[in-house]
């Protein structure tokens, strides 16, 4: 058996006139979070829904589960699940009676049906809810059952389209645990998302899609190396001190620092030997320090730097 | 979580069919919660019974008990229609807005199966509306003439026809935009479909642009058939006419509606 989970290569979808793919390679090995991150209307969602079976590829080829979604596409909906912001259970039908269902359309026996049903449901924290109509639930509530549905077939593959939208936070650190837990079963994730520090805390790798377009790619140190420059944060201890460190700060890097509203000092620096020379000039004059920190940047501001947008301007194109 | 499941491969016209049952109870349970459809399909055609019973009654036929006579059949004809005309269409286009839809086509099921469901799930609800409408019916003052083997023939004609005429509503629904514009059809193609046919004299009595479309419409025939069937005066002519009108629907609609369903954009 090959490695590979799923396979994108040069995949083109259009609307009409609009290209929303154009031209999207990614892979993610069996057993890996992949990170598919763009901001809204990137095309994040289209990928999902050609791995999905949902639409057809316009050109390229998509392998999911060693399978070609154009060739077996039957065979693709055998080994997949799909959970996220467009797909949904029956709200008038409770929990259970969901699962169910989509055990009985897996071909399970009656009892194994149920007994499926009710293992994820004790899994999700549904069980208290189980036999009330989904229309009673939370947010949170729906969101895992949604998942749960996902499960029921025991999916090779897990196409998750923005699974956190709207969850609170630890709600979403909940369903990140899911995540990780099914990953370390061997089943293989593949993850939209507009948030930098989901795609962070969960991938093992992440694609960076704008426009249709990839315009990054690799583990989440990488693409912030691609960006590159170091931070040096500095606080001292008394604000009195600020304008002595920031002197030094400016004659080590040869620039005036940035200062937050937080009385930070806020400067880029070209390496680490110039961090060390900072903290050796402020040790010879004595200042107390109360932050000091040597930093990559955050993947937001690697995204801001790839996209040179943000989430807004990309909302105010769509709404044009 | 990690012994995978094992699952029937292959062409399997028998699972079509075992799924579209499985989603023929969902569309029941929801029927059971929300009994709607089924209500409607039984109110609107009996109030429409007393109507024009006690309206027509003495003047058209000169008493109500031989106007209900010939006015049932066709009241049990709009009721077999109705309970699904509705429901079905509005309920599937509902399910490709919210979700579930996509939820049904990522699964290893066939596409037809998710309307087939529904579609038997509606024979189902017919078949009360049927018997109801015959107990509603019988109050009246309608008695059947035939003797059962009629009354059964009568009412798996309604039935058959309300399943082809199903597929009409499922196209639509496959189609449409909104719910409220699946309602908003069904409810213009409910006047002209059920009223503008012989329920409530023959279409001869009828002025010469209302009799042109009358005998045309479908509905007309089945009427005419099951009035025929319930009063013992069974024609071949007039079943074999609803039959193939049935049939005529049916092979136009299903494919129709399957492929618009199946497709992928």
């Amino acid at each position: 058996m090959d490695d590979v989970g799923l396979e994108v290569d040069g995949l083109v979808r259009r609307f009409g006139r609009t290209t929303a793919v154009d031209g999207v390679s990614l892979a993610a090995h069996r057993g890996h979070v992949l990170g598919l991150l763009g901001p809204n209307g990137a095309g994040k969602t289209t990928v999902v829904r050609v791995l999905a079976t949902l639409l057809r590829p316009d050109a390229g080829r998509v392998r999911v589960a060693g399978l070609d979604v154009l060739r077996d596409p039957a065979g693709v909906r055998r080994r997949i699940a799909l959970s996220g912001q467009h797909t949904s259970v029956d709200e008038e039908l409770t929990g259970r009676s969901n699962l169910v269902m989509i055990g009985r359309l897996l071909d399970l026996g009656r009892q194994d049906a149920r007994r499926r049903a009710g293992e994820l449901l004790s899994r999700f924290g549904l069980e208290e809810a189980a036999d009330r109509p989904v229309a009673t639930y939370s947010g949170g509530m729906r969101r895992r059952l949604d998942l749960a549905a996902g499960l029921v077939g025991r999916p090779e593959v897990l196409l998750l389209d923005e699974p956190s939208a709207g969850l609170d936070p630890a709600k979403r650190d909940q369903l990140w645990r899911t995540i990780r837990e099914l990953a370390e079963d061997g089943v293989t994730v593949l993850l939209t998302t507009q948030y930098l520090e989901e795609a962070d805390a969960l991938a093992d790798e992440i694609t960076v899609v704008d426009h249709g377009r990839v315009i990054a790619s690799g583990i989440s140190a990488d693409l912030k190396r691609q960006v590159g420059g170091h931070t040096v944060v500095l606080r001292p201890a008394d604000v009195g001190d600020l304008d002595a460190a920031a002197a030094v700060v400016a004659q080590v890097t040869g620039r005036e620092p940035g200062r937050s509203h937080r009385h930070e000092l806020v400067a880029p620096v070209a390496d680490d030997a110039e961090f060390f020379h900072i903290a050796a000039r402020l040790r010879e004059l004595d200042l107390d320090i109360s932050e000091f920190a040597f930093r990559l940047p955050s993947l937001d501001e690697v995204f801001l730097h790839l996209t040179g947008a943000t989430a807004t301007d990309h909302a105010a194109e769509e709404a044009a | 979580m990690t012994t995978p499941l094992t699952r029937a491969t292959g062409p399997r016209p028998l699972a079509t069919l075992r799924h579209s049952v499985v989603l023929a109870r969902r569309s029941l349970a929801k029927t059971t919660r929300n009994p709607g459809p089924v209500v409607n399909g039984v109110i609107t055609p009996a109030l429409f019974m007393v109507l024009f019973l006690y309206l027509f009654g003495r003047p058209v036929a000169g008493s109500t008990a031989e106007y209900a006579q010939y006015l049932f059949p066709g009241i049990l004809v709009m009721g077999a229609g109705l309970a699904g005309m509705v429901s079905t269409g509005t309920a599937i286009n509902l399910d490709l807005r919210n979700g579930v839809t996509d939820r049904f086509r990522s699964l290893p099921i066939s596409r037809t199966a998710p309307l087939l469901g529904s579609v038997l799930a509606d024979v189902l609800r017919y078949l009360i509306a049927v018997v109801i409408l015959f107990a509603i019916g019988t109050l009246l003052g309608f008695r059947v003439q035939g003797g059962a083997p009629a009354a059964l023939g009568a009412a798996g004609l309604a039935i058959l026809f309300g399943f082809c005429l199903s597929w009409l509503t499922v196209l639509i629904g496959v189609l449409v935009r909104s719910a409220e514009a699946v309602t908003a059809f069904s409810f213009i193609a409910f006047l002209p479909l059920q009223l503008g046919s012989s329920l409530t004299g023959p279409t001869d009595t009828l002025p010469g642009w209302l009799r042109a479309w009358a005998d045309i419409n479908p509905v007309t025939h089945v009427m005419d058939a099951c009035r025929a069937l319930l009063n013992g005066t069974p024609e071949a002519g007039s079943v074999g006419r609803a039959l193939l009108w049935s049939a005529v629907l049916f092979a136009t609609c299903c494919p129709l509606a399957v492929r618009a369903y199946g497709r992928q954009e």
